[in-house]
């Protein structure tokens, strides 16, 4: 309790202003590669590992269909494919093919979030085999192309340019 | 405390019977009737009709009371009080609960009743195992432990944080008809106290590159937005503390970002990771959701400030007018971009209005609580309220809100909020 008053006293300099105590730890590059898991856009952050949507359409019946429909049209969640073209007034569809502009966020999402039930439990071939599933069902990419590090960022989404930053420029 | 009212003070000044706020310097008068606006008994009130007892004897007057509690909860007789949860699908980790905010008076939302939106539940965090990493585009990644977060100079603020999902029943065709909080509800406000971001962001020294960060979350689907680095250089906390004590469960413990001003899935809970970036992730939370779908086929990205709102609380739908009289009209009134300026009523249905007295504090990024007196007549009415904020915002009526953006946004629903008076004073939700 003492040493803890005390450094808490000396890092609020005399004008008030906050200065750092540096309690944190540094670490290694080989301790924060545990700790980061973000995919970026440009294919940032993929692991290695490769698939394609046959395997995926087995993974996907066992693992997601029961919640997002047996071919992705939405169940008790959100419907995952729809059409490969960007949303209008009429079909405001915000399904992977029409609204999502980065197919690498598909990765992302599945890899850190789904299922809800075990996160983190599919492997980087299955992840890579299930958003290869779901760009074929959108009819993104065709039923053979192998999604890997390599083609998933090169993967034009039809939203690419949908969208419109507010709070922040580019 | 008898105060004399003149025929002055209770002339209208606005339509629909409007009254001057310096009523309220008239101490008594006004708060004499606002009892008149009472939450409605519940059924199972109602049919147990308490055994006769004088009030002016209660059995508690002669007997020893309860025992001393080591932390309190409020009276069961306020049990009813309590956050509505509502939309969950499956699992049931996902989904939102309401703040009851018809049921509460000024700007704290008690911790307990704080609007909860989880994407895969609540974690069961161990604080000895919880880190916050910051990593990436800095000279030196840090790995903290709760821990050594407790012994850095903190900071207090009182701030609103709401979901941007908030009140989106009102893209709906037809006005929804539910008590105030279950579809406003996704807002509350407290006082979060913590260590200003900059102060670790400048330990680990960010790279004059950097302009982004990666905010993940250690819940189960390890949540992740992305958010410029100059909003979170500037006003961002790490909290550890919410109205005094450490950050609830729900509410992100051991720690949680909080980014003043902006929707409620930037103020990342169980915040675990930042990661320093010169590009955003276009993670799922800020591509395929809290982005705004246009009429035009665009949508809106990046929509991180919420803009000025305000809400009658009281009178509101699930509430009952108890015949004509002086009513205090009561309301909430908040923006992301700075503090409360005015808030303006109108009893006519937008035709004349009336400014509401502000109660202090009136903070940046706070709830800040309204009233104004109105004399009903027992005539049809219909209550809205429009905030203005410092600078210079103005909530928008509806119709001109869903012209603009269409009704396929979903996110940031901010108009004017209207309420139907009849003259039975039943209340409900119109689009006027
Ligand atoms: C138990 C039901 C359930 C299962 C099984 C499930 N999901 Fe989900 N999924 C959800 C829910 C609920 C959401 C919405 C989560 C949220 O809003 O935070 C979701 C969201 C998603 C999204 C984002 C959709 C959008 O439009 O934002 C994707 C993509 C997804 N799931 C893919 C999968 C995949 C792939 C699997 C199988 C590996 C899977 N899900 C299994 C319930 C499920």
């Amino acid at each position: 309790m003492f040493g803890l008053v005390i450094a808490v006293a000396a890092a609020v300099a005399a004008d008030g202003y906050l200065m750092a105590p540096h309690l944190g730890k540094p670490m290694s590059a080989d301790e924060v590669s545990k700790w980061n898991k973000t995919i970026f856009p440009d294919g940032q952050g993929l692991p290695p590992g490769r698939g394609d949507a046959k395997d995926g359409r087995v993974l996907y019946a066992q693992k997601c269909a029961s919640c997002h429909g047996d071919h992705g049209e939405g169940a008790t969640a959100e419907e995952l494919v729809g059409e490969p073209k960007p949303p209008t007034p009429d079909n405001p569809s915000k399904a992977i093919g029409s609204y999502w502009p980065f197919a690498t966020t598909i990765f992302d999402f599945i890899s850190r979030s789904m299922p809800p039930s075990a996160p983190g439990s599919l492997s980087a071939d299955e992840t890579y085999a299930i958003t290869a599933y779901l760009l074929a069902a959108n009819k993104i990419i065709g039923e053979n192309d192998v999604i890997s590090a390599e083609t998933l960022p090169k993967v034009k989404m039809p939203n690419r340019n949908g969208f419109i930053w507010i709070d922040v420029k580019k | 405390m008898s105060v004399k009212l003149s025929k002055d003070d209770l002339t209208p000044i606005a339509g629909g019977g409007l009254l001057h706020r310096r009523l309220f310097l008239k101490g008594g008068v006004v708060l004499a009737t606002a009892q008149a606006i009472a939450r409605p008994l519940r059924a199972e009130e109602t049919a147990t009709a308490p055994p006769p007892v004088d009030p002016a004897d209660p059995p508690w007057l002669h007997e020893t009371g309860g025992p001393f509690t080591g932390y309190g909860t409020p009276s069961k007789y306020e049990k009813y009080v309590v956050r509505n949860i509502g939309g969950n699908r499956t699992p049931a980790g996902e989904g939102v609960s309401w703040t009851p905010l018809q049921d509460l008076e000024g700007i704290v939302t008690p911790s307990g009743l704080h609007f909860e939106r989880h994407h895969d539940g609540v974690p069961a965090i161990d604080p000895t195992l919880h880190r916050l990493v910051i990593h990436g585009l800095v000279r030196q990644p840090l790995e903290y432990t709760v821990e050594s977060l407790l012994r850095y100079p903190m900071r207090s603020r009182f701030l609103f944080i709401e979901c941007g999902g908030n009140s989106n029943a009102g893209w709906h065709q037809e006005p929804i008809q539910r008590p105030v909080g279950d579809f406003h509800g996704l807002v509350s406000c407290s006082e979060w106290t913590g260590v200003p971001l900059s102060v670790l962001l400048d330990e680990a020294g960010v790279d004059s590159k950097a302009s982004w960060v990666i905010a993940e979350g250690g819940d189960a689907g390890l949540l992740n937005v992305s958010l410029p680095l100059s909003k979170l250089a500037d006003d961002a906390m790490i909290a550890l503390y919410q109205n005094g004590e450490r950050v609830r469960p729900e509410n992100g413990y051991p720690i949680r970002l909080i980014v003043p001003g902006w929707e409620g899935i930037t103020n990342v809970k169980w915040l675990r990771r930042l990661q320093v970036t010169d590009q955003p992730a276009m993670t799922r939370n800020e591509t395929a959701k809290y982005t705004e779908l246009l009429p035009s086929g665009k949508a809106r990205m990046f929509t991180f400030v919420m803009h000025a709102k305000s809400l009658i609380t009281s009178p509101s739908p699930g509430q009952k007018m108890y015949g004509p009289n002086v009513y205090e009209i009561r309301g909430l009134a908040w923006s992301g971009r700075g503090k409360i300026a005015k808030v303006d009523i109108s009893a006519d249905g937008g035709h004349s209005w009336a400014e509401a007295d502000l109660q202090d504090p009136v903070l940046s990024q706070c709830f800040t609580r309204f009233r104004l007196p109105w004399k009903w007549d027992g005539q049809p009415a219909i209550l809205k309220s429009r905030a203005t904020d410092e600078s210079g915002y103005v909530q928008p009526e509806r119709d001109v809100l869903v012209k603009e953006r269409g009704r396929e946004g979903y996110f940031h629903y901010n108009a004017i909020v209207s309420w139907a008076i009849d003259e039975d004073g039943e209340i409900t939700h119109v689009y006027a």
